[in-house]
C-alpha cells in the first residue's frame, strides 16, 4: 500500500526546490543612477566577479529580472520611473537598496532628493556605505539568497493572474493639476502623461 | 593678462561712463547695466575676439552684505586665441527679472540660460526654447533663490506609495 | 535645440508627417550608463531630431554648497563627477585657495598633480571601456576596469576610501602620503603601458569599431568654440586649448608633457585623443613621483588656514585654539567679501567653480561650471542625420556623467 503524501507535504517540497532554484539564479536589474552604479559595474567585472554567486545575468529589461538593485540617489523626477520599472517586473521579485543615498538620502538632504526609496517601493535588503564596497554588495546578494531560500514568496502571488496596473497609483492627495509633479515630461514626449483617474 | 585692447573696444562702443571695471586675483570684471549688456557682449564678441562663452550663471543677492540689486548675472567670456578671460556682470531686479538672450551670439548659451531660468526665474527674452531643464515641469519654485529652503517645501515626498501587497 | 512642431520642422519634399515617429530613449537605458533621456524623432532609422531631457539626477549640489563650509563641501563635490572624484576636490579647493589667497606647499602641489592625473586616467579608462562596450567590444571594458581597480587602490592607500576619497582640505591634504602609496604609484606607472597597449590593440585597428566611430558625430572647430566645448572633445576638433598649459596651476608648469589634439572631430578622434592623453598623464605621474619634494604637506600653521593634526590639537594650546576657531561656524577663515572664478582641466574639460563669498566660512553661492552639462547640449547637433545605432557611439564619446550633468 503506497503512502499517499498529503497535499501539504508535497507543496512544501516543491517550494523548497523552487526557492533553491530562484535563490541561485537571481537576475539583477541594475537601476543605476549615480556613483553606486559604477561600483555595481566594478562588482560585476574582473576583480570581484559577481558571477561566482549566480547573479551575473544582468538584464536591463525589467521583464526578465527578479532582483532590482537601486544604486544611487533617487530624485523627484526619477521616482515615477522607478515605480514603473518596479511594477513592470514579474513576480517573484526582490529589491536591494544600495548605498546610503538610496536607503536614506545620505548626504543629500535637499529639496530634490527622496529620503529613502523605501518610502515609495518595498525594499528587502539595505546596503550601507557611500558607495558600498563590492564585497558589501556581494554580501547583500547572499543575504537575498538566504531570504529567498528561507521564506520564498510567502503569498505565492506569482501564480495568480496579474491585477495591479503597471503604473503607479494616483497621488494620495487630491491636488490641482498645476501642483502635480509629472515625471517623464509632458512636452511632446514619447510617453503619455499618467492617467490620473 | 593685459586687458587694454578689450577696454578700448568697450570705450569706443559703449562710451566711457557705461561700465565699471574691477579686478580680483586674475578675474577681470566689467559691470554693465542690464539694458546695455547685449551691446557690450556684441562688441566683445565681434571686435575683441571673445569667441567662447565659457560660463553663464546668476547669483541671488538677497542677504548679501551691502547689495543693492537682487540678482546678478555673470557672463564669463574667453578668447580662445589669446586665452584672455573677462567677466561681464549685470544686475536685474524683481518683480520680473528679464535679460536679452545671448543665444544668437553663442549657441552654447542655450542650456546655460535655461538653467538660470530654472534655478532663479530670470527670463531671457529671445531664447528659442525657455523651459525648465533640471526640475520637473510641474515644479513651481526657483530653488536657488535665497528665500527657498534647502529642504524644499515637501515636494520631494509627494508621490504615491507602492506597498508590497500591491506590487 | 529649439523645440518646434514637427510640421514646421520637416521640409515638404523630405517626408510626410505620418512617416515620422517618436522614440523614447531612457531615462533607464543600458547605453546611457546614467540617467538621461532622449526623445528621438525618427524617419525610418534616421534620427531627424533629438530633444534631450535631463534632470533625472538633479540633487541640489549648489544649494548644499551654500549650506556647508569650504571643507565640508568637498564630500559633495566628490560625488559630482563620480568616475574621477578626486579631480573635483582638487578643482574645488584650487578655487577656494584662490579666493583665500593661500599658496600651497610644493609637496602638496605635486601630490595633487599626481592624484589629478590618476583621476584623468581612470576617467578616460572608464569612458573608453564603456564606449567600446556599447559598440560590442566587451574585453576592453574588462581590461579597463582592472586598471581602474589599481587606481582605486592608490586612492585607498592615501585616503582610506576607495571611491570618494575626500582627500583635499583648504591649504593642504587630509594626511601626508606614505611610502606604500609611492610604491603603488610606481607600480602603476610600470604596469599601465601594457594594459594601454592591450586596449589599443583591441580597438585602434578594429574594423567594427572604426566603422562605427569614424565620420560619426563630426564637430567642427568653429562649432566647438561656439558651443563652449572644452577638454578632449574640443581638442579632438582641433581647438588647441588645455588649461594645464594655458593657465598653469599646481605643478604643471614644471613638468614636461604635450597636449594631444586631433583634427577630425569625430568619435574616433575623441577616442584617440583620450588614449593619447592617458600616456601623457602617465608621463606627468612618472616625473612627479620621481621629483616628489619633501617637506610639509600643509601650509604653515601660522596662516590659520589648515586644521592642525591630532597631536597638535590634543597636546598644544595653540593647536587646540586653531582647531576650535576653524570648526566654529562664526570664526573660521578670513574670507574677503568677493567673487572669484577658477577652473581646472579635468578629464572631461574645464571644471570651474564660481564662488561668491560673503565673509563667512561657507560660500554664499557655489556655482559649478559642469563640462558634462555643456557637452550634452551639443548632442542634438551631432546626432542629426545619423542612424539610430550611432546614438550609443556618440553618447559614449561625449562621456556624459549624470551627476555632473544634473548636479
Amino acid at each position: 500500500m503506497a503512502v499517499r503524501p498529503n497535499e501539504n507535504f508535497l507543496i512544501t517540497q516543491l517550494d523548497w526546490l523552487a526557492n533553491f532554484v530562484r535563490a541561485n539564479s537571481l537576475w539583477p536589474m541594475p537601476f543605476a543612477t549615480a556613483c553606486c552604479g559604477i561600483e555595481l559595474m566594478a562588482t560585476a567585472s574582473s576583480r570581484y566577479d559577481l558571477a561566482r554567486f549566480g547573479s551575473e545575468a544582468i538584464r536591463f529589461s525589467p521583464r526578465q529580472c527578479d532582483l532590482m538593485i537601486v544604486a544611487g540617489r533617487v530624485v523627484m523626477k526619477m521616482v515615477p520611473v522607478m515605480q514603473r520599472i518596479w511594477l513592470q517586473m514579474p513576480e517573484p521579485k526582490w529589491c536591494i537598496s544600495m548605498g546610503a543615498c538610496a536607503s536614506s538620502g545620505g548626504v543629500f538632504d535637499t529639496y530634490a532628493v527622496v529620503q529613502g526609496i523605501d518610502r515609495f517601493i518595498p525594499v528587502d535588503v539595505y546596503v550601507p556605505g557611500c558607495p558600498p564596497r563590492p564585497e558589501q554588495l556581494i554580501r547583500a546578494v547572499l543575504d537575498i539568497q538566504e531570504k529567498v531560500k528561507r521564506q520564498g514568496t510567502l503569498l505565492g502571488r506569482e501564480f495568480e493572474e496579474r491585477k495591479a496596473p503597471e503604473r503607479p497609483r494616483p497621488l494620495a492627495l487630491e491636488l490641482a493639476p498645476s501642483e502635480k509633479i509629472v515625471a517623464p515630461g509632458s512636452v511632446r514626449t514619447a510617453t503619455q502623461e499618467w492617467d490620473v483617474n | 593678462m593685459d586687458h587694454r585692447s578689450t577696454l578700448s573696444v568697450l570705450r569706443s562702443q559703449l562710451g566711457e561712463q557705461a561700465f565699471v571695471t574691477s579686478e580680483f586675483r586674475d578675474n577681470f570684471r566689467i559691470e554693465v547695466p542690464a539694458e546695455r549688456v547685449l551691446d557690450a557682449l556684441l562688441a566683445l564678441k565681434d571686435q575683441a575676439g571673445f569667441d567662447m562663452l565659457a560660463e553663464l550663471t546668476a547669483v541671488d543677492y538677497l542677504h548679501y552684505p551691502n547689495a543693492r540689486d537682487r540678482y546678478g548675472v555673470v557672463y564669463c567670456l574667453l578668447n580662445t586665441t589669446t586665452g584672455e578671460r573677462v567677466f561681464v556682470k549685470t544686475f536685474v531686479n524683481d518683480p520680473d527679472p528679464c535679460l536679452p538672450s545671448v543665444f544668437p551670439l553663442w549657441k552654447g548659451a542655450d542650456w546655460l540660460e535655461r538653467e538660470v531660468y530654472d534655478m532663479f526665474g530670470i527670463v531671457f527674452e529671445g531664447h528659442p526654447d525657455l523651459r525648465r531643464i533640471l526640475l520637473p515641469e510641474g515644479f513651481r519654485s526657483y530653488p536657488l533663490r535665497k528665500d527657498y529652503p534647502l529642504r524644499g517645501r515637501l515636494e520631494r515626498h509627494n508621490f504615491p506609495v507602492i506597498p508590497r501587497a500591491e506590487s | 535645440m529649439p523645440l518646434q512642431e514637427v510640421e514646421s520642422f520637416v521640409g515638404e519634399e523630405t517626408a510626410d508627417k505620418d512617416f515620422l515617429y517618436t522614440l523614447n530613449f531612457g531615462p533607464q537605458h543600458p547605453a546611457t550608463h546614467t540617467t538621461l533621456r532622449l526623445i528621438l524623432t525618427l524617419d525610418g532609422e534616421t534620427v531627424i531630431r533629438a530633444v534631450p531631457d535631463i534632470g533625472y539626477l538633479h540633487s541640489g549640489f549648489e544649494k548644499l554648497g551654500e549650506d556647508l563650509d569650504f571643507n565640508q563641501y568637498v564630500t559633495i563635490v566628490d560625488r559630482m563627477n563620480y568616475i574621477s572624484p578626486i579631480a573635483n576636490e582638487i578643482a574645488w579647493h584650487h578655487v577656494v585657495e584662490k579666493l583665500l589667497g593661500i599658496e600651497i606647499t610644493p609637496r602638496c602641489r605635486y601630490i595633487r598633480t599626481i592624484m589629478a592625473e590618476i583621476a584623468r586616467i581612470s576617467d578616460h579608462l572608464l569612458n573608453v571601456g564603456t564606449a567600446a562596450l556599447d559598440l560590442g567590444a566587451f574585453t576592453a571594458f574588462l581590461y579597463a576596469f582592472y586598471q581602474r581597480e589599481k587606481c582605486y587602490d592608490i586612492y585607498e592607500t592615501a585616503a582610506g576610501q576607495r571611491f570618494h576619497p575626500s582627500y583635499t582640505r583648504v591649504g593642504g591634504l587630509m594626511a601626508d602620503v606614505t611610502d606604500d602609496w609611492i610604491r603603488k604609484v610606481r607600480d602603476f606607472v610600470v604596469g599601465f603601458p601594457k594594459a594601454h597597449s592591450d586596449i589599443s590593440k583591441l580597438l585602434n585597428k578594429n574594423r567594427i569599431f572604426m566603422d562605427r566611430t569614424q565620420g560619426i558625430g563630426v564637430l567642427s572647430r568653429e562649432d566647438a568654440i561656439n558651443l563652449s566645448v572644452t577638454g578632449p572633445l574640443a581638442r579632438a576638433s582641433g581647438v588647441v586649448r588645455d588649461l594645464r598649459k594655458d593657465e598653469p596651476y599646481l605643478a604643471y608648469s614644471e613638468l614636461d608633457f604635450q597636449v594631444v589634439c586631433a583634427k577630425e572631430g569625430d568619435c574616433y578622434a575623441r577616442y584617440m585623443v583620450r588614449m593619447g592623453e592617458m600616456l601623457e598623464s602617465l608621463k606627468i605621474i612618472q616625473q612627479a613621483i620621481e621629483n616628489l619634494p619633501s617637506g610639509p604637506v600643509n601650509v604653515d600653521i601660522e596662516g590659520k588656514a589648515v586644521i592642525p593634526d591630532k597631536s597638535a590639537t590634543y597636546r598644544s594650546i595653540e593647536g587646540l585654539i586653531q582647531h576650535f576657531e576653524l570648526i566654529m561656524t562664526n570664526r573660521q577663515w578670513k574670507v574677503p567679501v568677493e567673487e572669484v572664478y577658477g577652473a581646472n582641466e579635468t578629464a572631461n574639460g574645464e571644471l570651474g567653480f564660481y564662488i561668491v563669498a560673503d565673509g563667512t566660512g561657507r560660500a554664499y553661492r557655489a556655482r559649478t561650471r559642469p563640462p558634462s552639462f555643456i557637452h550634452f547640449a551639443i548632442f542634438p547637433y551631432l546626432i542629426e542625420g545619423h542612424l539610430i545605432s550611432d546614438v550609443p557611439a556618440i553618447l559614449g564619446s561625449l562621456n556624459i556623467i549624470a551627476a555632473e550633468l544634473d548636479r
